[in-house]
């Protein structure tokens, strides 16, 4: 009897606990179904996510350029009139080189577009916007990428590379305001419709010549606008040699040579007679940028040192006219000037700086029947200026600066000025040129 | 004119006088790319490395003799995710160098073949130095290595069909290594996972990320602004609440203010390698993990 009920146990054990293990089973395949599933809609999430991600929403802006805009203002407060603002002992060139008007003033506007144009080009166009002149154009060119051997090629409009501040865009420059020297010898800055050629050396130092061929629309050529004739007026040649030194200097040095003929480059003199010049302008310039950071970081500490030297030789015909009856003779000057700055960033956001400037006249000569009487503007002077600044840039995008200078462009007077001015970009992240 | 010829001659001479270089020129924009080029190319490759672990690679001057290096590099190596955009884009206008330029087969930008982390929802710069297409420093992850070494191995071999069976072995050879390296790496760190870390810059978001530590703030208010006072202070109230174990900074930042922090908080303050030749120990890649984890390990034991 009790063997029975063993034997029936173990039967109903032996019948029974397959049944308990399918049973078992069953929930497990029920869960993992479950998870399967659930694992299922996430895979499909993650791929509807993916394809979400990998399709962008396209459309034609997709291949919009790269946009920045650089807006600036300033407070200006000068103590001599700016209206009568000259730069006594050189020949005032075309177009306005003055400190600005006095008070508050929105500077000029900056609008660059930019992008590769196929494989084989870059184009960039800066759009300048004026409040008093309206928009021009600053800078508009394109440029090679696919040439070998290190040669590019620039064709359009753009900042000759004539010495080393020329190049670079005010709304980057150390001070407020142009050296005396790129005032009087490029007009502040000389933008030349043109073409450029470039090779830069396969060498470990840096080194790089080129030439440019030129319209002539700005000063030291002439007339504004450039001459009404085929083939080129303007030629620029120029060189730099630049390295590293040690674990924090980076150095570079250049030389160019811009040779013009101007015809009937006129200018005022402050008295009221109009005169103008035909003839040839040399100008050598010489420069040179050294800049330290604690092994090439330059976030927390930097220290920048710049200066240019130039010296022009003009000769050719003067034209002289106070009473309607124009007398020519011939004109000869030899004239030079230098600007000396240093920038320090001592702590992050805040930089100091100061800026010696000097210009050497010399002594015009003048042939019969000009005299030297007739262009007091050109009697022999040498301006001088001092200028010290201090800015913050709370990031890569916003400046604020102050500026003090004690100007003696004028021989009469010493203009002090003083400038506080905002300059800030928007848009796309722009690179700046050593 | 006589001395012009002269001129050109002499300096034609410098030129075709120039060392011949090795098989393949190798521009780096970081250290850590250098390193894995000079892994997998060996002494088939001639490497530059444009900056050194002691530059912040979001802030380089396009210094001429960057210029004067990529002019004649054949193969570009970046970390790309626009880490570079203040320098590189204008080192490629003044290169006249087309071996290199955006497109050709010898520009390289290793962030574009991993997954990125922290691509923001929301681009404005009131939110700082963004990077739109997510964080750069994906180095900092050993897994991220092991994806883009085969990738820049085929490009190497692409562009020096000559030695493409050398890049290849040396390529298979170090990816086996790597991964035993990533296993070992992996085991260290394990005591990490879960571990609050103050960083100084986001440079650490693919190492947090492998490690399964958690980031418990940064020392920058904002991406690339430097930090504020009142932004430490805001830490060191909040470290108080829940304090973090470790606060790291990279050899290209000043260690000011995560020693200030660190004296506040009483939380130790660590000086990462963050890539190739940031300290002693992380002479390659392989040291660079290494001392990382040491470094992290001994500060949070």
């Amino acid at each position: 009897m009790h063997r029975k009920a063993t034997m029936a146990l173990a039967v109903a054990a032996a019948l029974g606990l397959p049944h308990a293990a399918t049973a078992q089973t069953e929930d497990e395949l029920r869960t993992l179904r479950e998870q399967v599933r659930q694992l299922e809609t996430r895979v499909t999430d993650a791929e509807q996510a993916a394809i979400q991600a990998s399709s962008r929403p396209t459309g034609e802006n997709a291949m919009n350029p790269a946009v920045s805009v650089i807006l600036n203002g300033i407070y200006s407060n000068l103590s001599q009139d700016p209206n009568a603002f000259r730069i006594n002992g050189f020949v005032p060139p075309l177009g306005e080189v003055g400190p600005g008007v006095r008070g508050l003033s929105l500077g000029e506007s900056e609008l660059a577009l930019a992008a590769n144009i196929d494989h084989n080009f870059r184009g960039t166009l800066i759009a300048s916007i004026s409040p008093e002149d309206g928009i021009g154009v600053e800078e508009g060119y394109i440029q090679t990428l696919a040439l070998s051997y290190g040669f590019t090629i620039k064709a359009g409009r753009f900042f000759s590379s004539v010495g080393y501040q020329n190049q670079i865009h005010a709304h980057a420059w150390d001070f407020t305001d142009a050296p005396l020297a790129n005032k009087v010898f490029l007009g502040n800055q000389l933008g030349e419709d043109g073409i450029q050629l470039k090779w830069v050396a396969p060498t470990d130092v840096y080194f790089d010549v080129g030439v440019e061929l030129g319209h002539g629309r700005q000063f030291p050529a002439g007339p504004a606008g450039g001459r009404n004739k085929n083939g080129v007026s303007s030629g620029n040649v120029f060189a730099h040699v630049g390295g590293d030194l040690g674990t924090g200097v980076a150095w570079q040095t250049g030389m160019s040579y811009l040779s013009t003929s101007p015809q009937d480059r006129t200018f005022e003199d402050p008295t009221g007679t109009t005169n103008s010049f035909t003839g040839q302008s040399r100008l050598w310039v010489l420069d040179g940028i050294l800049k330290w950071a604690p092994n090439y970081n330059p976030t927390y500490t930097n220290f920048k040192l710049q200066g240019e030297y130039f010296r022009r030789r003009e000769n050719g015909d003067l034209t002289f006219d106070a009473t309607g009856a124009a007398q020519t003779g011939s004109f000869m000057s030899t004239q030079s000037g230098f600007y000396l700055q240093g920038a320090y960033q001592f702590a992050p956001m805040w930089r100091i700086g100061y800026r010696y400037d000097k210009l050497n006249s010399g002594t015009a000569d003048f042939s019969a029947p000009l005299n030297a009487a007739n262009f007091p503007i050109l009697a022999p002077y040498n301006p001088t200026r001092h200028t010290v600044m201090a800015d913050w840039s709370p990031s890569e995008f916003s400046r604020v600066r102050l500026q003090f200078a004690s100007d003696k462009s004028r021989s009469d007077v010493t203009d002090k000025q003083v400038f506080l001015q905002y300059i800030v970009s928007l848009g796309a992240h722009g690179a700046h040129k050593f | 004119m006589r001395t012009t010829v002269r001129f050109v001659v002499a300096l034609s001479s410098v030129v075709i006088a120039l060392p011949a270089s090795a098989a393949l020129n190798v521009f780096a924009c970081e250290p850590e790319w250098g390193a894995l080029a000079q892994e997998l190319g060996g002494d088939k490759v001639s490497i530059y490395s444009a900056t050194t672990a002691l530059q912040d690679p979001h802030r380089i001057e396009a210094r001429p003799s960057l210029i004067a290096r990529i002019r004649s590099a054949d193969l570009l190596v970046c970390s790309g995710s626009e880490l570079e955009i203040g320098w590189i884009p204008l080192l490629l206008t003044q290169s006249g160098n087309p071996r290199i330029q955006l497109g050709s087969p010898g520009y390289f930008e290793a962030s574009q073949y991993v997954v990125k982390l922290e691509i923001p929802k929301v681009i404005d710069r009131a939110l700082g130095d963004l990077h739109p297409g997510g964080n750069p420093h994906v180095h900092t992850d050993p897994r991220n290595i092991a994806k883009i070494a085969p990738v820049l191995m085929e490009r190497m071999a692409q562009l020096d069909p000559a030695n493409a069976d050398s890049y290849r072995s040396r390529g298979k050879s170090f990816l086996e290594r790597w991964q035993a390296a990533i296993a070992r790496w992996e085991q260290q760190a394990a005591p990490l996972k879960g571990v609050p870390m103050v960083v100084y810059h986001k440079d650490f978001s693919y190492f947090i990320n492998w490690t399964g530590m958690r980031e418990a703030g940064s020392l920058e208010p904002k991406p690339g602004i430097p930090p504020t006072p009142s932004h430490l202070a805001e830490l060191i109230d909040q470290m108080k609440r829940a304090p973090a174990k470790v606060i790291v900074y990279s050899p290209y930042s000043s260690p000011q203010a995560a020693e200030f922090l660190s004296s506040r908080a009483n939380i130790p303050a660590v000086m990462m390698p963050f890539t190739v030749g940031g300290t002693d120990r992380a002479k390659d890649l392989f040291g660079l993990f290494d001392d990382t984890i040491a470094r992290l390990l001994g500060a949070v034991k």
